[in-house]
């Protein structure tokens, strides 16, 4: 499991909030908005990649903190 | 993950179709990460996909794709492994696809034991065509073709492909992608039939009628049901009631159907015969 990084909306247009990258972080860190994920608190990013691996939708990606 | 996606998924057609949180997309995610850690060749590689909304899956993948008539994926399947065994062959259905007007390939594609790698997405519901059930639909149940409960038993379809012959049969979860991505490598590098059953969440036409909820219920709902096989394996049966068994359930070496074909050919060749 790689822990080097933080979240990142890396495709913000594919997004369908359906709220499932929320259910599996296990912190607090994204917010729903009305027609997109949002991070909310990227400081309690543990970049565990739970929201990266179960987005049906490929939004989201665990990157390096410098990317 | 350290994978590039976008080397997998044809740019042009994405976003995807399908609707918010289901779990197809978490399944196709999956299998891509799978197929690049499996280190197999994406250009000697064929993904064939039948009907549904399953069978989306092999028109978002940038690899030599067929997107077949409804339940017949397996047999485009066998003819391409056959025509040149060399072909990495995957086949992408959904539990009515594969299982009700495709079971019968499913049994005898198993009994072959040829090198094809099925991943099979089972959401428990005809998804694209509004919600009939499926024969992975449970019994009791609701489907637009069951108002009063489903009366049908529903297949362990694992537990089919094994009993069948298939060499390789494994479930996986959109609830565990991580659990999935391992398996479905396992799946791609064993050599022989190889049957992946994927557990996925249609909340659209399955969820919100069983009083199970929306996407993120659904899967609190697998987190509360799966288990380890390893753990299944030693639990009593009384136990096991509702809980539904997860990782590689069966693997076993055994002579794979072109292998023996091609020997079939040489010794033809040879000038040998049964006669
Ligand atoms: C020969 C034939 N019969 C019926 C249909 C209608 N049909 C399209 S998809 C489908 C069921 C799909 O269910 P499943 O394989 O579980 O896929 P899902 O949409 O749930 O992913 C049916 C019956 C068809 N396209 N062709
Ligand atoms: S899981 Fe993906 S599609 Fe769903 S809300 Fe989160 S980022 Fe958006
Ligand atoms: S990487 Fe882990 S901690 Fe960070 S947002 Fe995703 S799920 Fe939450
Ligand atoms: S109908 Fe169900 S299976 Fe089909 S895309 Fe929608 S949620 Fe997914
Ligand atoms: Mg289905």
């Amino acid at each position: 499991m790689a822990r080097k990084g933080k979240v990142k909306i890396a495709r913000p247009d594919w997004c369908k909030v359906c709220g499932i990258c929320i259910e599996v972080c296990p912190v607090e860190v994204l917010e729903l908005g009305n027609t997109r994920i949002q991070v909310a608190h990227l400081e309690n990013c543990i970049g565990c990649e739970n929201c990266e691996l179960s987005c049906p939708d490929f939004v989201l990606k665990v990157v390096e903190d410098d990317e | 993950m350290d994978v590039n996606i976008d080397k997998y998924l044809r740019q042009d057609k994405m976003p995807h179709i399908w609707c918010p949180g289901c779990g197809h997309g978490t399944v196709l995610g999956s299998f891509v990460r799978a197929f690049d850690q499996s280190g197999l060749d994406q250009e000697k590689t064929v993904v064939i996909s039948g009907i549904g909304c399953s069978g989306r899956a092999s028109g978002y993948l940038n690899f030599d794709t067929l997107h077949v008539t409804h339940g017949r994926a397996l047999t485009f399947a066998t003819g391409v492994k056959m025509a040149n065994p060399e072909l990495n062959v995957i086949v992408m259905t959904g539990d009515g696809d594969g299982a009700a007007i495709g079971g019968n390939h499913l049994i005898h594609s198993s009994r072959r034991n040829i090198d094809i790698t099925v991943v099979l997405f089972n959401n428990n519901i005809y998804g694209m065509t509004g919600g009939q059930f499926s024969p992975m639909t449970p019994t009791g149940d609701t489907a637009t073709t069951s108002p009063y409960g489903n009366i049908d038993q529903n297949f362990d379809l694992c537990e089919l492909a094994k009993s069948s012959g298939a060499t390789f049969v494994g479930r996986g979860a959109s609830y565990q992608p991580r659990k999935m991505i391992k398996l479905i490598k396992e799946g791609l590098l064993h050599k022989g039939f190889a049957f992946i059953e994927t557990l996925t969440q249609c909340p659209v036409n399955y969820g919100k009628r069983n009083m199970i909820g929306g996407a993120r219920d659904m899967l609190k709902w697998q987190d509360e049901h799966l288990v380890p096989d390893k753990k299944y394996e030693k639990m009593d049966p009384e136990e096991r009631e509702g809980l539904i068994s997860t990782g590689v359930l069966y693997q076993v070496s055994k002579e794979e159907y072109t292998d023996k074909y091609q020997q079939v050919i040489n010794n033809v060749m040879a000038g040998e015969s049964n006669e």
